[in-house]
Parts: structure tokens; C-alpha cells; sequence
């Protein structure tokens, strides 16, 4: 009996079975690079060894760090990942479309049964279609490129599980950062933390991403969702079942009740500074930011108009989505316009404030409520900005009331 | 050489701050652990040794944050435990990263030197603390300097056989 992960390891690492502890190499079916952390960093490396990429169909480019360029570095550093692409033969290159760990599900890179690796730490992203997918660094990157394989100490599971449903204003966000306050951002062990039970299975596949996404900061190596019709039907393509087999040894078994959830707030400068947001009404942002892979999906930008529906914003609200297919289909359905009548200011399509990486930055002493994934000090800008986590629902809620709100008391 | 002793998770935006990743790791370098000691960048010694609590490097996957701390002539890393991600990234740089279950009780300035053969650090009034050996299927990698310095060795080797 097997854990999903371990399956997942077991197939990569072409074995029948495999044991927790134990250390594998397994084969990458794909690798994925964004511009900061891709082809800047191994191109360099790989005309040292003079070496190619192994398999140029299995890899995939995405430019978001560092678009919208804003100064000559930042250009710079876009010009070298669209030059090497070509160079290299890699067909698979989004320029500009949105955050990688969003367009790759979305342009249909990922499939159950596989996996991967992404040079950024929000990779367990991939886990929700149920592939086996974690972050690594350039210098590791260049290892899979150049071999097609990586080793890997053969993860125990940690299983959250969460019963019933979530009530109306609470969602994934509020998951992770309960669980991420209950457990510590080392919670994970570097593990994989399998996701389950009924509440799970009811959410869509972009708040399933926003679980296995913010296991970087839980400290999993990967977070992992099995295989559903859900997962069939946002992929439009059949695909395998993947999961664990019930009895499989866990490493812990964590049990939840998804209806006792409330929204949940961080407090600066750590997601493990998590509480109910009833503790955070005296907090007033003077910003609120809706972005990046974990908090700006289409799924969030939806939360997020269904608290502005008819409201005004009455501090600054900021909004980067997530991908250009996500904003289309917010176009198209009214969510953009509901933002947009409520004060929002968009931003360019990219990881925006939350990676912090330059462009737009939050001042000297700034007080945000942010839906994205991370507050530790200095992050997102100045060393004295002050960074309240939050879901896209609390954030909206608090951009609309002037201070810490519960989106519940607006969605009634 | 001396420690440098930090605390519980010490984040890759406080070792090398993201506003930097845009240069060259010598301009990185001159900002790594900023926003926790000002001081570090221009004080730290080639040899030193950086001490953290638990989960040392929590956060992104950039490199840089190992990298700028070798950069500046750190010979090891040490921690109660280290972030997966930043644990493999410094060891694939050839930075040893070396789990110390006793590292919290490290003093700040201590003058300590690395033994590899014992897996301890020896305090120069003969305190010891051990750390695990760094994992066997990893050692040559580490001795090479890195996955780098690995991967050319291995190639090398292919050519010429």
C-alpha cells in the first residue's frame, strides 16, 4: 500500500514500490523555469559544460518576475530568457501571459502521473493535478537539464484532512493560513502534505492550487491533491486517477472540520503569525493588494467581486491577475468590471509586488492586506511596510470597511 | 573562525533581499542578511560560520541566498534544520549545510572550527558539537564544490573514456 506521493516517486524513479527515507533518482517529465531564476542563470552553466538540454519538449519557459520590464536590468534579464528559448529549441515559452506556477496548468502542461520540477518555491502549485511537483534552484535546474533526472529522498505523507464544507467567505487561503499558523512554517518537514476529505474535493481546481501552492510555506516539499473529475474537467483531457491507497502508512494524520474555519489573518512578518480575523479588527491598512500565483487566480478575482459587488473601495486597492486567460475570462463574465467600479487599480500581468523583485514596492511604513502568499519583513518593499495576509474575500472586505473585516458580515 | 548566531527561520528575503536579484551576486552579496545585521556583509570574515535556529533559508528557491553567503567567504552553514529547498541549494553550491541538533546553544562570536572526519564543530576551549554527516549520496558532489564543479568532472570523464 502506497501513498499517492510515494506512486507518484515510484513511477518516476521506474520502480514498483519504494519506502519513505529512502533516496531515488527519478526521471523529470518536465521542467519548468521562470526569467529570474531560468535561462539567466543556466545558460552560463551550460556553456561551461558545453552541454544541452536533454529534452527541449519537456521544459517550459514563463516570463514573470521581471514583466512588466520597468528599467534596463529588468529588460535585460526578459531579452536573455526570449534569446536562449530560441536558441535552445524550447517551444513551450509564455512571455508576458501571467505567473508560471498558473499558466502551466492553464496551457495544459501538467497532467496527473507526472513529475516535475519548477525553478521557483511556490512549484507544489503542480500537486493539486495531482503530479508530483517541487521547487529547486538554478544550479539544480541545470542538473535536470542537462541530465533529465534528479534525486530525491523518497517523501513520508502528512494528510490534512478537512470534513464538511467551507462557509460562505472562507476559503483555501484561510486553510493554509490555519494550518500554517497551527503548524509552523516547518510544519511540513519537507514532506509531502496530502490534502483530502470532502471539504477538499468540493473546492475548484484553482483553490485546490492555492492549498498545495502555500505548502512552500507550511515547509512541504510538495502538496498533493489525487485525481478527480474535477481535475478531468478543468484539463478537458482524460486523465488517469492518481491517489493514495486508504490504509497507506501516513507520517500524520491531521482531521479538521471545514464548517468551524474562519477567515484568517497574518499578522506581519510571517504566515505562521495566523489568527482568526476577528483579532485584527483594530488593524487599518492604508492598501489592499489582490495578486500574485496565490491570491489573484480567476478563482480569487471572483471572491473578491462578490464582497465589491455595488461597494467602494475606501483605501487604496491594487489588483496584478494572475494570468491573461484569467483576465480574459474575468472580462468576459462581469468580475473585471465589478473590480473595476469599485476603485481598483490594475497592475501588469507578473508576480508584481508579492516577489518584491523591483517595479512596484510598498513604501516606508506602509500597512497592507495582501491575498498573496508571504510577509516576512521587507519582502514586498520597505523594511518598515507592514504586511497583514489575508484571502482575496477578507481583503476585498477590509479594502471596502477601512479596517480588518470579515467578508462574512458582507456576503450575507 | 567566528559564528555568526541567528535566529528561528531566517527567510531567503532577510539573506538576500529581492530588490537585489536583478544584479550580479558581488552587488547581492553586499546586501546579504541586511534587514537582520546591517553590519554582516562588511564584517563577516572568509571562514566564518553562519549559526541559525530552525529552518534556516525558509522561502524562495533563488540560489543567490546560499550563494551571496558564500560569496562573502562563509565556510559552513549550521542550523537545528534548514529549509529543504535552501539545504539542497547550498549543497549543490558546495557550501557545506550541516544539521546540529545542539546549534541553538552556539554562542554568538564563539571561535569554532569545522571537523569533518568527527561530524562535530570544536570550540577552541574544546566544546564540541555534533552535526549529521552530510548525506553519503551527496558527499563527492560537496567535495567536487558543487553540482557544477560535479556534473564537469562527470562529463569530463565521459569524454575521455
Amino acid at each position: 500500500m502506497m501513498t499517492l506521493a510515494q506512486k507518484l516517486v515510484a513511477r518516476a524513479a521506474g520502480r514498483s514500490s519504494v519506502t519513505p527515507g529512502e533516496i531515488v533518482t527519478c526521471k523529470v517529465d518536465l521542467a519548468m523555469m521562470h526569467d529570474s531564476g531560468g535561462p539567466r542563470r543556466v545558460k552560463p552553466m551550460l556553456e561551461r559544460l558545453g552541454a544541452k538540454v536533454w529534452d527541449p519538449s519537456k521544459v517550459v519557459v514563463i516570463t514573470d518576475h521581471y514583466v512588466p520590464t520597468f528599467d534596463d536590468e529588468s529588460r535585460k534579464i526578459v531579452r536573455i530568457a526570449r534569446d536562449w528559448v530560441r536558441e535552445a529549441g524550447i517551444d513551450s515559452f509564455h512571455d508576458g501571459q501571467g505567473i508560471c506556477h498558473v499558466v502551466l496548468p492553464e496551457r495544459g502542461h501538467l497532467r496527473p502521473g507526472m513529475f516535475a520540477v519548477g525553478g521557483d518555491s511556490h512549484s507544489p502549485t503542480g500537486g493539486a493535478f495531482a503530479a508530483y511537483m517541487f521547487g529547486i534552484g538554478a544550479t539544480e535546474m541545470l542538473g535536470v537539464l542537462v541530465t533529465g533526472e534528479i534525486w530525491l529522498k523518497v517523501p513520508h505523507t502528512i494528510a490534512m484532512e478537512f470534513s464538511e464544507k467551507l462557509s460562505n467567505g472562507v476559503s483555501a487561503k484561510d486553510i493554509m493560513l490555519f494550518l500554517i499558523g497551527r503548524f509552523g512554517l516547518d510544519g511540513g518537514q519537507y514532506q509531502a502534505v496530502e490534502y483530502r476529505g470532502a471539504a477538499i474535493r468540493a473546492l475548484p481546481m484553482q483553490e485546490r492550487m492555492t492549498l498545495c501552492n502555500m505548502t512552500a510555506e507550511l515547509g512541504g516539499q510538495t502538496g498533493l491533491i489525487a485525481s478527480d473529475s474535477t481535475t478531468e474537467a478543468f484539463l478537458n483531457a482524460e486523465i488517469e486517477t492518481w491517489e493514495s491507497d486508504s490504509g497507506a502508512p501516513l507520517m500524520a494524520h491531521h482531521r479538521f472540520n471545514a464548517s468551524d474555519l474562519a477567515p484568517q489573518v497574518a499578522a506581519p512578518h510571517s504566515p505562521a503569525n495566523s489568527k482568526a480575523v476577528g483579532e485584527f479588527k483594530h488593524v487599518k491598512p492604508s492598501v489592499a493588494y489582490i495578486g500574485a500565483c496565490t491570491g489573484a487566480k480567476l478563482a480569487d478575482l471572483r471572491m473578491a467581486a462578490r464582497v465589491l459587488q455595488n461597494k467602494k473601495a475606501r483605501i487604496k486597492l491594487m489588483v496584478a491577475p494572475a494570468s491573461a486567460r484569467d483576465v480574459e475570462a474575468a472580462k468576459r463574465e462581469g468580475t473585471l468590471k465589478v473590480l473595476e467600479d469599485a476603485g481598483a487599480e490594475f497592475l501588469g500581468l507578473g508576480c508584481g509586488i508579492c516577489a518584491g523583485y523591483g517595479g512596484n514596492v510598498l513604501g516606508e511604513n506602509v500597512v497592507a492586506i495582501s491575498s498573496t502568499a508571504r510577509n516576512f519583513k521587507g519582502r514586498m518593499g520597505a523594511a518598515s511596510s507592514q504586511v497583514y495576509l489575508a484571502s482575496p474575500y477578507t481583503v476585498a472586505a477590509t479594502a471596502v470597511a477601512g479596517h480588518v473585516c470579515d467578508p462574512r458580515e458582507m456576503l450575507q | 573562525m567566528r559564528t555568526w548566531v541567528l535566529g528561528d527561520n531566517v527567510d531567503t528575503d532577510a539573506i538576500t533581499p529581492g530588490r537585489y536579484m536583478k544584479f550580479g551576486i558581488e552587488e547581492i552579496a553586499r546586501h546579504c542578511l541586511e534587514p537582520l545585521v546591517p553590519e554582516f556583509s562588511t564584517s563577516v570574515k572568509p571562514g566564518d560560520i553562519v549559526v541559525g535556529g530552525r529552518n534556516f533559508g525558509a522561502g524562495s528557491s533563488r540560489e543567490q541566498a546560499p550563494a551571496a553567503l558564500k560569496h562573502l567567504g562563509v565556510a559552513a552553514l549550521v542550523a537545528e534544520s534548514f529549509a529543504g529547498l535552501f539545504y539542497r541549494n547550498a549543497l549543490n553550491l558546495g557550501l557545506p549545510a550541516l544539521v546540529c541538533p545542539r546549534a541553538k546553544q552556539i554562542l554568538d562570536r564563539e571561535e569554532l572550527r569545522v571537523d569533518f572526519d568527527q561530524a562535530m564543530l570544536v570550540s577552541k576551549a574544546g566544546k564540541t558539537y555534533a552535526f549529521e554527516p552530510i548525506p553519503p549520496h551527496l558527499l563527492e558532489m560537496v567535495r567536487d564544490g558543487g553540482l557544477l564543479a560535479h556534473l564537469e568532472k562527470r562529463l569530463k570523464c565521459r569524454t575521455t573514456s
